[in-house]
C-alpha cells in the first residue's frame, strides 16, 4: 500500500495525509493507496496544496507501518532519531 | 575576541528583518517553496526528515561564554534541549520550528552571531585550529586573520554565486590541526626571513565524491596580500569553475583538470594584477584587528598550584585531554563531547551553561569548536584543572578520551539528514562501547576513527586512520572501510579496504582493525598510519574481514 507524507510548513514535522486531504501526523490515519494512479493522482493534488506541507512524495507501507527500500529512512521519519539519547547517566558518561 | 562594529551590527540586524518578513510570506502562502528554499538555506535553515535545523555560524569556531549560554538559552526554548557541534565548527540545531526561527536569530544576533553562510554556494565559516593563541608550537595566532577573512568574505559580492560551496581552512602552526589540505583553500601561517607574517598557501583539497588533497600553490603571501591572493584564487575558480555538473563543480576537480601548474600561472597573473590598491590591508588594519586578540597572560600565582581533585580518573584526562600551552603555567584544555555510547558532538542546553560557567571562572571566558566536534578552554591556569576536572566530571563531560579511537567524529547521518543513506550516529555509538569495553581505545592511544552517513563525507571518514560510509545497499545500511586518511601535515586520503559491511558487523570489523595495529606495531609510539605504511594494508584487510 502506498501512503503519502511530507513535512508540515510550519514547524517541518512528519506528516502523512488523510482521505479528507488533511495532514495528519499518525501514519494509521493516513489513506492508503493500492492503485498507483490513484496514489499519483492523490500525490498531485497535495503537491497542489502547498499551504501545509512542503515536498509530498509516496511511501511505500504494509500493515500500517513502512516497508520496502525506503524502510529505515521512514522509519526513522515515523519513530524520530533511532540514535541513544545524549541524555547519559554521569557514571556512563564520564566512563572513569 | 572581536566585537561587532556598526557595519557588522546592522548587516546582522537587516538580515534578520529580511527573513521575518520572508518567512511571514511563506507561512500566508505568498512565497512558494521553490521561492522560498533559496531564500532560507542563505540564512542556514535546512528541511531534514524530522523538523527543519538550523546550523549555526560560530566564527573560526570561537565562542564567547555568553554566547555559548545564549545557544542553550535557544536549545532550550526552541529545540530539545541540546544542540550539535559539527566537523565544520558550527552548531546546529534539529528541532526549531519555521515560524521560530527569525525569534532565533534575533537572539543570535544579540550576541553577535547569525547563520549567514552557512549554506549555499558562497564562502563558508572558516576552519581554524581550535588552539590558536595558545598552542606551543605556534608561529602566530591566526585568529585575527580568520577574522580579516570573515570581514572580507561576509556577503562579498563577487563570491556569493560560486560555482560551489567553498571552505578556507587556517593554522597558525607547523601541526595541521585544521586539515588545511582536505579544504578548498588551506593557509599555514609562516614568517619569512625578514620576519614578516606570510602563508603557505594550499587549493583544490576537499572531500566528499571525489576527495583531493590540496596542492601547494605558493610558499609565502605576505599578510597584508592575503586578500589579493585569496581574491586572485577565487576569481580564477570563479570564472572557470564548472556549472554544468554539480558533481564536477568544486575547485578540486578544476585544479586537477587544468593541472596545478597551469591554475597556478592563473592564479599568479592575477595575482599580479591584483596586489596592492583596494586588496591591500594595510599594517595598522592587521594591527587594529590583531588588538581584539590579546595574547593570554600568564596566571597569577596564587592559581600555580592547584588543589588535588576529589573525582576519579584525572590523571587519564590529564594525559588525554590537556594540551600544552606557549604560555608557561597555562593549558589547554579538551572537553570530549564523545561520551561513550553517546551522540558524538551533542551538548544538552545544561552542559553548554556549566560550561560557559567554567569558562568563565578558570579560562577567561573564551571556549572553541573543534573539528572533531569537541570543545576546548584554550588557557586555562594549570593550578585550575583539577578543580575543572572535578566540576566537568560533575556534569558528565570529563571522559578522558581526546583523540582516541572513542573519539569518533560522526555525521548526523540517517537520524536526522535528508540526503543520507545510512546512520552514522548509531555505529558510532556500537564502536565506542566495543572499544572501551575491553580498552582497545586506551591502549591503542591516538587513533583516529571517522563515520559519514553518505558520500558528502561531512563526517570528514576520508581523512581518518579508520573511515566508515555509509552507502544504500539495495535498501539496506552498509559501511565501506578506508583506512589510512589523515588531516594533518601527512594529508593522505584513505583507501577503501574491499567490500562493504552491514551495519551489524562494523563494530566488530573495527574492534579486530584496531586489534591487529596493537599487534603490529613495533611499539606504542608507532602511529596507525605508520603500521600502514610499513605493512601495507593487508593484514589490516584480513583482520576487517576474519570472521
Ligand atoms: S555526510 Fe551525508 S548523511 Fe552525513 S550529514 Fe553530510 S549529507 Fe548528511
Amino acid at each position: 500500500m502506498m501512503v503519502i507524507t511530507a513535512n508540515r510548513l510550519n514547524d517541518g514535522r512528519v506528516v502523512y495525509r488523510a482521505e479528507s486531504g488533511a495532514w495528519t501526523r499518525a501514519l494509521e490515519e493516513a489513506q492508503r493507496f493500492a492503485d498507483e494512479v490513484a496514489a499519483c493522482s492523490a500525490l498531485k493534488s497535495a503537491e497542489a496544496d502547498a499551504g501545509a506541507a512542503v515536498g509530498p512524495y509516496l511511501i511505500e507501507t504494509d500493515e500500517g507501518a513502512p516497508s520496502g527500500k525506503k524502510i529505515v529512512r521512514e522509519t526513522i521519519r515515523l519513530s524520530g532519531p533511532s540514535a541513544g539519547t545524549t541524555k547519559l547517566s554521569v557514571q556512563d558518561a564520564n566512563h572513569v | 575576541m572581536y566585537k561587532y562594529d556598526a557595519i557588522d551590527r546592522a548587516l546582522v540586524d537587516e538580515r534578520v528583518e529580511e527573513f521575518r518578513d520572508q518567512v511571514s510570506r511563506r507561512l500566508s502562502g505568498e512565497l512558494s517553496e521553490d521561492q522560498f528554499k533559496p531564500l532560507r538555506l542563505m540564512n542556514g535553515v535546512y528541511l531534514q526528515l524530522h523538523a527543519y535545523m538550523l546550523r549555526v555560524a560560530i566564527p573560526y569556531g570561537v565562542l564567547s561564554a555568553k554566547q555559548l549560554r545564549a545557544l542553550a538559552d535557544i536549545a532550550r526554548r526552541y529545540d530539545r534541549g541540546y544542540g550539535h557541534f559539527t566537523t565544520r565548527q558550527n552548531i546546529q540545531f534539529n528541532w526549531p520550528s519555521l515560524i521560530d526561527i527569525p525569534e532565533i536569530l534575533e537572539r543570535l544576533a544579540d550576541v553577535e552571531m547569525h547563520a549567514i553562510q552557512t549554506s549555499g554556494n558562497c564562502i563558508r565559516n572558516t576552519t581554524m585550529d581550535p588552539f590558536a593563541g595558545a598552542a606551543a608550537d605556534e608561529v602566530e595566532d591566526p585568529r585575527p586573520w580568520c577574522e580579516l577573512i570573515r570581514q572580507w568574505s561576509t556577503l562579498h559580492p563577487e563570491f556569493t554565486y560560486l560555482p560551489r560551496k567553498f571552505k578556507i581552512a587556517v593554522t597558525g602552526a607547523p601541526s595541521d590541526r585544521a586539515a588545511i589540505r582536505a579544504h578548498d583553500i588551506g593557509l599555514r601561517v609562516v614568517r619569512n626571513d625578514e620576519g614578516e607574517t606570510g602563508f603557505e598557501v594550499f587549493a583544490g583539497g576537499g572531500l566528499g565524491r571525489t576527495p583531493r588533497i590540496g596542492v601547494k600553490l605558493t610558499d609565502f603571501v605576505d599578510g597584508r596580500d592575503l586578500l589579493a591572493y585569496l581574491t586572485s584564487i577565487l576569481r580564477v575558480y570563479n570564472l572557470a569553475g564548472r556549472r554544468d555538473n554539480l558533481y564536477k563543480a568544486r575547485i578540486k576537480i578544476l585544479v586537477e583538470s587544468m593541472g596545478a601548474d597551469a591554475f597556478r600561472d592563473e592564479v599568479e597573473a592575477t595575482f599580479a594584477q591584483l596586489r596592492g590598491g583596494v586588496h591591500l590591508t594595510p599594517r595598522e588594519e592587521i594591527d587594529r584587528i590583531r588588538s581584539f586578540f590579546p595574547p593570554p597572560l600568564a596566571p597569577a600565582n596564587d592559581v600555580a598550584e592547584g588543589s588535588a581533585p576529589s573525582r576519579p580518573g584525572f590523571n587519564r584526562w590529564l594525559l588525554r585531554n590537556v594540551a600544552a600551552h606557549k604560555v608557561n603555567g597555562l593549558a589547554s584544555a579538551i572537553i570530549s563531547l564523545k561520551p561513550i555510547g553517546g551522540s558524538p558532538g551533542d551538548a544538552t542546553a545544561d552542559q553548554m551553561d556549566a560550561v560557559a560557567a567554567l569558562a568563565e571562572k578558570y579560562a577567561g571566558g573564551e571556549i572553541r569548536v573543534t573539528k572533531e566536534q569537541n570543545l576546548v578552554l584554550p588557557h586555562v591556569p594549570r593550578g585550575y584543572l583539577p578543580k575543572l576536572y572535578d566540576a566537568l566530571f560533575d556534569i558528565g563531560l570529563a571522559t578522558p578520551n581526546a583523540g582516541e579511537a572513542t573519539d569518533i567524529v560522526s555525521c548526523p547521518g540517517l537520524d536526522y539528514c535528508n540526503l543520507a543513506n545510512a546512520r552514522s550516529i548509531p555505529v558510532a555509538q556500537a564502536i565506542s562501547h566495543r572499544l572501551s569495553a575491553d580498552g582497545l581505545s586506551d591502549q591503542a592511544g591516538d587513533l583516529t576513527i571517522k563515520i559519514s552517513g553518505c558520500i558528502n563525507a561531512c563526517g570528514h571518514h576520508h581523512i581518518a586512520d579508520i573511515g566508515l560510509l555509509g552507502v544504500d545497499k539495495r535498501g539496506e545500511e552498509h559501511y565501506q572501510l578506508t583506512l589510512g586518511g589523515s588531516g594533518t601535515e601527512d594529508a593522505a586520503i584513505g583507501q577503501i579496504v574491499g567490500p562493504g559491511l552491514s551495519g551489524e558487523n562494523v563494530p566488530e570489523a573495527v574492534a579486530r582493525v584496531v586489534a591487529a595495529y596493537l599487534e603490529l606495531r613495533i611499539s606504542a609510539s608507532e602511529k596507525f598510519s605508520q603500521t600502514l605504511r610499513r605493512t601495507g594494508s593487508e593484514p589490516f584487510k584480513e583482520a576487517v574481514y576474519a570472521h
